[in-house]
């Protein structure tokens, strides 16, 4: 991809779900396939996600959950991207969630999710396909 | 040593099988082997056979003895199942106290025969429901407690002077176990009596579970003022339950889990030396929790050679004389990792081996995970047939007829063997660095689980490890489950508790008590005292952890991948 710059990535966990396996592991395979990666560390309130986000000017920000709170700390997360003008940060989900809820995310805006099961290199091939630098 | 093998059998069976190897290599030429590599979830390689040549020294007594005698290999207790079955505990945790209590009394009736919770997020982080950090999460993969009057709702109605507790809390282990104890107290049940276990095993939540709130030193500090009043208050109570399970559900090999763990245990056992008690005075409460993975004889190993181990590094490097000190013994949980959300009712069966092993392995307390763990808290139909698992291994399959079936396989000796040696390794490794401690301050552990849960991932998306159902066997088509939803009032009905709990109690008690805690912290004094003392004045959850946050600082995640 010519003239392009590498696409910068955040992978963060929101909220106060501690596990933490698929998320770093996700962030090792978007850093193995040539992104710029930031890992937000745990614990993250939306309002720190979004602020990460912006701050590391990142175009896909990765949000993982598997404690049951996506709904709340997602929507809160695209509320806050939105008010601040970062709209355009693509946003992916990753982990648990209820069958029911994913066309809910992804009416929110939440572009794709990945749950147990999806293997890297799908992740990343999807990243690469969809995904592109913001201006 | 004494050698339970005679020379001229090992020495023609080793003849014997160089001519069986030879004819089977001739064989693999035309029809290869059916795999390029055997190995164990955890990457172990195994051997194609094992012979009394693969342990040629082997002593039964002692690498073995007897259940109940040094080095515990068979067995901690001496009858063992004979005397009395593992304690059927099934984790349960939903919403409010009132939901949990329901869901506890159901599987009492269902057979089982220890109570085991589960917290929510707020609640495992030492936040209330009220607190904006706790927007969304309240009740969703556990219950919610914000004060004693939560803790009294939880038991209300079950005979806690029978039945043995166990919670699985950490940060605030503390303040959830000084709840406890004063809502026995208000019940009229003796704290002489009181039976039961609070995880309260901060050194792996550095490592793999993450829920933190201290640094490190400060962690082990009020651990240690657990362990130091449980020493002299309830006798029949574990303050520790020193945990490999998390460490293994982080990606973590089978060695790691239980090098981990015992690195973790030898830890506290010097920070309570350290603080002035004597080993045989806490050692015989601390007690164990591992993981129950997929691979069976690996894990029947693991539990064998952490028995062994743990007498050994007691007896041995602590110099403890009481033999109960010598005693692992532990509480054990399928692997909630190894469980699809693909063709979930597989998860029966993954369970059903996992728990066999467990109790092939000896452990003392067992949960079974239910079929929708990957997708929900479980729902009652989904623990029931978890819980029967336990009971037809229990009462239909024979396997706790006879004391540690399995001593004595070549096999499994031969695995108990290598993983106590493998594990002894990371453990001197650990000791080098200046301990457990210095080792978690250097991210030695999480990153060495970090790279093994990478390394599985790349081995399941080459294919090189197979989950049926997912990377195998994977039709498209799934059939649906039904899983547990939330009341979406509770969130609203618990934050409206909290607050008549605070608007209702003497605020003024309150804040002196919360007062003194902060005083106990800071003054280096065993904080259960006044601990029980805030509790008893419905200070809250948050209002005590915010004193220890104060106090002790927080911790936050080094963020490393």
């Amino acid at each position: 991809m010519t003239g392009q710059r590498r696409l910068r990535i955040m992978v963060a966990k929101p909220g106060l779900d501690g596990h933490d396996r698929g998320a770093r592991i996700v962030a090792r395979a978007f850093r193995d396939a040539g992104f710029e990666v930031i890992y937000s560390g745990l614990h993250q309130t939306p309002e720190q996600v979004v602020a990460g986000a912006i701050q590391e000017d990142v175009d896909l920000l990765g949000l993982s959950s598997l404690a049951g709170a996506h709904l709340y700390l997602f929507s809160r997360i695209i509320e806050i991207l939105t008010d601040k003008g970062a709209g355009d940060i693509a946003v992916i989900g990753g982990g648990i969630f209820p069958q029911d809820d994913v066309p809910r995310l992804k009416g929110m805006g939440v572009r794709e999710i990945f749950g147990p099961g999806s293997k890297l290199e799908n992740i990343v091939e999807w990243v690469s396909a969809n995904i592109k630098p913001r201006e | 040593m004494a050698n339970l093998f005679v020379k001229e059998e090992l020495e023609k069976a080793r003849k014997l099988q160089s001519e069986w190897e030879d004819d089977l290599n001739e064989t693999f030429q035309r029809n290869p082997e059916r795999l390029s590599r055997f190995s164990t979830v955890s990457d172990k390689e195994i051997q194609r056979i094992y012979t009394p040549g693969d342990i040629p020294d082997f002593s039964y007594n002692d690498e073995l003895g007897f259940p109940g005698h040094y080095p515990y290999t068979r067995g901690v207790q001496p009858s063992m199942y004979r005397g009395r079955l593992w304690t059927m505990r099934m984790f349960a945790g939903l919403g409010s106290a009132e939901e949990t209590n329901r869901r506890f009394k159901y599987l009492v009736k269902q057979g089982q025969t220890g109570l085991s919770t589960a917290f929510d997020m707020p609640t495992l982080m030492g936040y209330d429901s009220d607190s904006p950090r706790s927007r969304g999460e309240i009740g969703r993969c556990g219950v919610a407690i914000d004060s004693l009057l939560d803790m009294e709702i939880l038991f209300d109605g079950l005979p806690i002077d029978q039945l043995t507790t166990s919670m699985t809390i950490n940060p605030p282990a503390s303040v959830l176990w000084a709840m406890y104890l004063a809502m026995a107290e208000n019940r009229g049940i003796p704290r002489e009596v009181l039976g039961g276990t609070i995880q309260n095993d901060m050194l792996k939540e550095f490592i793999a579970q993450k829920t933190f709130m201290c640094p490190p030193l400060e962690s082990v500090r009020l651990i240690i003022d657990t362990v130091e009043f449980g020493v002299k208050e309830t006798p029949r109570w574990n303050t520790i339950s020193i945990s490999g399970y998390h460490i293994r559900e982080a990606g973590s090999t089978a060695v790691q889990e239980l090098a981990f763990t015992l690195a973790d245990g030898v830890g506290y056992t010097q920070a309570a030396i350290e603080r002035g008690m004597d080993v045989d005075d806490f050692a015989p409460r601390f007690s164990f929790f591992f993981n129950s993975h997929i691979d069976f004889f690996e894990e029947i190993a693991k539990f064998r050679a952490a028995r062994r181990l743990w007498a050994r590094i007691m007896k041995e490097r602590f110099k403890a004389k009481n033999p109960r000190s010598w005693w692992l013994r532990f509480h054990t949980q399928t692997a909630g990792c190894s469980l699809t959300a693909q063709q979930p009712y597989n998860n029966v069966v993954r369970t059903a081996l996992q728990a066999l092993a467990a109790v092939l392995g000896g452990t003392q307390s067992l949960h079974t995970n239910s079929l929708d763990e990957v997708l929900a808290i479980p729902t009652e139909e989904a623990a029931t047939i978890a819980l029967r698992t336990q009971q037809i291994i229990a009462e239909e399959s024979g396997v706790a007829n006879s004391i540690d079936p399995l001593g004595g396989s070549y096999m499994v000796e031969k695995l108990t063997r290598e993983m106590e040696e493998e594990a002894m390794e990371y453990i001197k490794k650990i000791d080098d660095m200046g301990g457990i401690i210095a080792a978690i301050e250097r991210n030695y552990p999480q990153m060495e689980i970090a790279d093994a849960a990478y390394q599985y991932q790349k081995q399941i998306d080459r294919g090189e490890k197979v989950v049926v159902g997912v990377n195998k066997y994977d039709e498209e088509e799934d059939i649906p489950v039904e899983i547990w939803r939330l009341d979406p009032q509770l969130e609203e009905k618990q934050l409206q508790r909290t607050d008549r709990v605070k608007n209702s109690r003497n605020n003024r008690k309150t804040e002196r008590a919360l007062k003194k805690l902060e005083d106990d912290c800071a003054e280096g004094k065993n904080v259960m005292n006044s601990l029980i003392a805030a509790v008893k004045e419905y200070a809250t959850l948050q209002e005590v952890c915010d004193v220890y946050r104060k106090v002790f600082g927080e911790y936050r995640d080094p963020g490393l991948f």
